[in-house]
């Protein structure tokens, strides 16, 4: 009675050894040039912005002539870029977990003014006074960590807040008062190291802008090829996914909030050198522009996807049209117009990448 | 007599007011695809949260091999050797097959790289999950490194069981495989299931769908009100018998009558 009920039950099941095998197939030549492209974008995220890089460096090539397309022009960009794009890669790292962390600039300026003030006017020796730096970065990171994971705030609200924090910390600290360069000369020259350079023809290339680019290296490197990295781009995917698969959520994101922070305060070094001295007002868009070169750079805001270069090239990108329209004479409130466009464009293009079907 | 594999004896679990155990039993033998069924509401959930180590119960033991066992979180019932895998098949829609198989358990470079660096070693990934893949018959998966969300339902589902098949579990749970499925798919899986058991591995499969369980499975325990009410034989019962003791329209000793 129930060997013939399971059979019978599965009577409409026999049909199926003569079922047509074959699977809904496109060609490639119906999916037509724009889901081509598409489909390539999936994969390589990061195209978008390179190629966006290199057609605005021809771009402005051609309109501005000479004086853009100059190596001294070209590496005065990658100074310009420098900080925002160290920024930015602590950004990123934060925005492929789906998170956001607004007080990157905040933490930067804080450190700073910390390590100018203990180095320049307390005396303390300027390797330690920048290792207080670093571990104070790490503390700021941890507690935005500890907000978002343990009282389960949103990391934008947590880092809104703790962005006022550390703003007014800072303007305590240093009674809104800057560091003068010629102090930091006489008293604590290493904190200025990032600034220092050196010329291959006319070519100017400072410290700074090689630490920025062995951040990205570095970063590149641990995101793609270590278990942790994996893990970050998991946890920004599908947070409920990789808890389920094993992963220790929580902790590997206090750990990326503490990685950012470490990374802020590595910016905290290298923009004393880039300023010339210690501001508490500078950089108080940092946060925003960070943002900007990270989504220009094709990072997903929705997280899990994208390449941490990508920020790298987002923040070229910003510099390169800043500077070009700035050296074609366009007036600036239309380089601020070209990049609000380019992120609505960029996200624009995210969107419709992340459509893409099988 | 084989002793069970994986025993329950007493679980209860409570969640304010509400008792979602109550003093449930369990039994798994070895090699056996047990299939769980139940209504709504009646605890199955929590009977498989409680043996994969999503929850802890509240009192009541577990032995995995004769070894009582007690976890805090899945992490540890998974090393232990209890693989679930969930009905959101938790799987990382825009990571690789393999990136997905590995997480966790990643494999690294040997020498230098791998010691100190952390290096991943992805060759050795992708060769171990394309092997177990075509073990399984998936290879139809051509490319290893396409991402999830490029795969059919079915497919994504044969990745997930293949992560729970391959790094040499005890006992593989199965919450719904098929409730998502075409016909063709659920026909896969459900062989994929068998394919599992062939190789020696008991599978605990949840499902709401008869005709599936009463296909695969060697025994049929069915949870009634936060315990289970009685275990029967999918040769000696009809479905229909099985559906009115699972809904209390329906004693056991009825049946064993």
């Amino acid at each position: 009675m129930a060997d013939q009920n399971s059979t019978s039950d599965r009577d409409f099941e026999s049909v199926l050894t003569s079922s047509d095998t074959s699977v809904a197939e496109f060609e490639d030549s119906h999916r037509g040039v724009v889901g081509t492209l598409q489909h390539v974008l999936h994969g390589n995220p990061t195209l978008v912005p390179v190629i966006v890089l290199v057609v605005a460096v021809l771009a402005f090539g051609l309109i501005a002539g000479d004086r853009f397309f100059t190596p001294f022009n070209l590496t005065l960009i990658m100074q310009q870029v420098s900080i925002i794009g160290i920024l930015a890669a602590a950004q990123s790292l934060v925005i492929i977990t789906a998170g956001i962390d607004l007080s990157v600039a905040a933490i930067m300026v804080l450190m700073s003014v910390i390590s100018g003030k203990l180095a320049v006017e307390l005396g303390v020796p300027a390797p330690l006074a920048l290792l207080i730096g670093f571990a104070g970065g790490i503390g700021a990171g941890y507690m935005n960590g500890l907000l978002i994971t343990k009282v389960k705030l949103p990391p934008f609200i947590t880092t809104l807040g703790t962005w006022n924090i550390f703003f007014a910390l800072n303007l305590w600290l240093s009674g809104a008062q800057s560091i003068r360069g010629q102090d930091i000369d006489a008293t604590a020259p290493l904190l200025k190291f990032f600034g220092l350079s050196f010329t291959i023809g006319s070519a100017r290339v400072t410290y700074g802008v090689l630490l920025m680019i062995v951040i990205f290296v570095v970063l590149w490197y641990v995101l793609n090829k270590t278990a942790w990295g994996r893990h970050v781009y998991m946890i920004g995917d599908d947070k409920e996914a990789a808890e389920l698969a094993g992963i220790r959520t929580d902790r590997t994101l206090r750990q990326v909030y503490m990685l950012a922070g470490f990374i802020c305060a590595l910016a905290a070094w290298a923009s004393i050198g880039r300023v010339g001295s210690i501001s508490p007002q500078s950089f108080y868009e940092g946060n925003l522009e960070s943002i900007t070169a990270v989504v220009i750079g094709g990072i997903s805001l929705f997280g899990g996807r994208g390449s941490i270069m990508g920020a790298l090239f987002g923040a070229l990108i910003v510099g390169v049209f800043q500077s070009g329209l700035r050296l074609a004479g366009v007036d600036v409130l239309w380089q601020v117009f070209a990049i609000g466009w380019l992120i609505i464009i960029a996200v624009a293009v995210d969107q419709w990448i992340r459509k893409v079907s099988a | 007599m084989t002793n069970p594999i994986l025993q329950a004896r007493g679980l209860v679990k409570r969640y304010g007011r509400v008792t979602a155990l109550d003093n449930a039993d369990f039994d798994l033998m070895p090699g056996e695809i047990l299939a769980v069924i139940g209504d709504n509401g009646a605890g199955k959930s929590s009977l498989i949260k409680a043996i994969s180590g999503a929850v802890t119960p509240d009192e009541g033991r577990i032995t995995l091999e004769g070894q009582e066992v007690s976890y805090s979180s899945p992490l540890q019932a998974r090393e232990a050797g209890i693989e679930c895998v969930y009905q959101t098949l938790a799987l990382s829609p825009a990571l690789s097959i393999t990136d997905n198989m590995f997480v966790g358990r990643e494999l690294k470079k040997p020498g230098f790289m791998g010691k100190y660096m952390g290096m991943l070693d992805h060759k050795a990934m992708e060769d171990f999950a394309r092997a177990k893949l075509s073990e399984l018959g998936l290879m139809t998966i051509q490319n290893i490194n396409q991402a999830v969300e490029t795969l059919s339902g079915g497919q994504r589902q044969g990745v997930a069981v293949a992560r729970a098949a391959a790094f040499g579990s005890k006992v593989i749970i199965l919450d719904e495989p098929t409730a998502a499925l075409g016909v063709k798919e659920s026909r896969k899986v459900l062989e994929l299931i068998q394919d599992v058991r062939s190789r020696g591995t008991p599978v605990v499969l949840i499902s709401h769908n008869m005709p599936h369980v009463f296909e695969v499975a060697d025994r049929i325990h069915i949870h009634r009100l936060g315990k289970r009410l009685t275990v029967v034989d999918p040769k000696e019962v009809s479905m229909s018998d099985a559906v009115a003791l699972m809904t209390g329209a329906m004693q056991p000793d009825a049946v064993a009558a």
